[in-house]
């Protein structure tokens, strides 16, 4: 057999088998996206809840919070970016990886110092190949974000936030993250957490209801106190359980699109091959009918 | 008679939602008691246990580790960080 045959032979193989991880992958990404999507269906009484809480709170009393301040110079901020633990998810680590950058790129035209918080091996990988520093990587559970690393993400950006400027303090908090539109789009999305704005309109609240005269145990300070730590939670996690949602929606993606395009090439190869073995056996028959005619003359 | 609409969500997932005479929990300052009528009020929770008594079923507690909840116009709101129904 030809040598050109047996590399065409190889070739089939080894898309076909590629081919059949890509499959594997689709579907599984296909499964997991429904459980995600349900989570952050979950996520939104309370976060709803606690958003209205906040803005009965906001509009009552005169709210006058370190959470809430803008502080008078913004000299450093922090950006915290999410990312994915794996690839073969297509452009989803690397658009919020751009988006990131974009964000960074302006704070420091605005003359400010950018500290970084990253999630997810793939950033940590990108920050740490360019040699970048940042100040904390979580890593390990992108695609299903647990709560309490919600919390402990708003405990360390806190802790950042209330420390001064001149003990590596950050003025503000920006996080990058993707928004799960739809099953096609998903968007790589900025918000600026801290300080916050407490506005309504992130969740669906109808805004005509009049919020009705609440009374304060034990004082609205430190209701307060006790709400925004909680709404940043609701936020960050509701960041982590779109962000899971959109990573699961763009692997399941780039998998089909590569499981078709092994099956072009397989194809391509067949055709190939055939072409191949045909040739072969067309130059043996005419290798054969030229000895046979050398030998009639 | 007047009876308060319950809703309990923790962080992550919807809990419990129903009609009640009655809500007890345990606020940081003290026990609130809630019955139909109640003047709206933001109240933080302390970690403890929290006592409902539906309208139709016996009463029962949902076990909380902190959180806050809310009353308006007989409408109880528990926001709650993590809560667990206890088995009656």
């Amino acid at each position: 057999m030809g040598a050109q045959i047996r590399v065409y032979r190889q070739k089939i193989n080894s898309t076909s088998s590629m081919r059949k991880i890509f499959k594997a992958m689709e579907l599984i990404a296909a499964s997991r996206i429904g459980k995600a999507r349900t989570r952050v269906a979950a996520s939104l009484p309370y976060a709803n809840a606690i958003t209205r809480a906040v803005t009965a709170v906001a509009s009552q009393a005169d709210v006058d919070h370190p959470l809430t301040t803008e502080p008078a110079q913004i000299r450093r901020a922090a950006v915290l970016i999410m990312t994915s633990d794996r690839g073969l998810a297509g452009s989803y680590s690397a658009s919020v990886l751009k988006q990131a950058e974009h964000l960074v790129e302006l704070l420091r035209e605005e003359g400010k110092e950018v500290k970084t918080y990253l999630v997810g091996r793939k950033a940590q990988a990108y920050f740490d190949f360019r040699s970048r520093e940042y100040a904390r990587v979580w890593t390990g559970e992108t695609d299903s974000p647990r709560f309490e690393t919600a919390r402990e993400l708003r405990e360390t950006l806190l802790e950042d936030f209330a420390t001064d400027y001149e003990q590596g303090g950050v003025d503000e908090i920006h996080v990058v993250y993707t928004q799960f539109k739809s099953m096609v789009t998903q968007e790589p999305t900025v918000i600026r957490l801290l300080p916050l704005e407490v506005v309504e309109g992130e969740t669906e609240t109808p805004t005509n209801e009049l919020l009705p005269l609440y009374e304060f145990e034990p004082s609205p300070d430190e209701v307060l106190d006790a709400l925004l730590p909680r709404y940043i939670d609701s936020r960050l996690f509701n960041a982590q359980l779109q962000s899971a949602a959109s990573e699961l929606a763009a692997r399941q993606r780039a998998m089909k699109a590569a499981g078709d395009n092994a099956g072009e090439l397989i194809k391509k190869y067949t055709r190939l091959l055939n072409n191949a073995r045909q040739a072969e056996i067309t130059q043996e028959l005419s290798e054969i009918i030229a000895g046979a005619d050398a030998l009639g003359s | 008679m007047a009876e308060l609409q319950v809703e309990i969500v923790a962080a992550d997932h919807f809990v419990w939602a129903g009609a009640a005479k009655l809500v007890r929990a345990r606020s940081v300052d003290g026990e609130i008691g809630v019955l139909p009528g109640h003047i709206p009020t933001l109240t933080v929770l302390a970690a403890g246990d929290l006592e409902i008594e539906p309208v139709s079923d016996a009463r029962f507690s949902v076990q909380v580790d902190g959180g806050f909840f809310s009353v308006d116009s007989d409408r109880v709101v528990i926001v709650a960080d993590n809560a667990v129904v206890n088995a009656a």
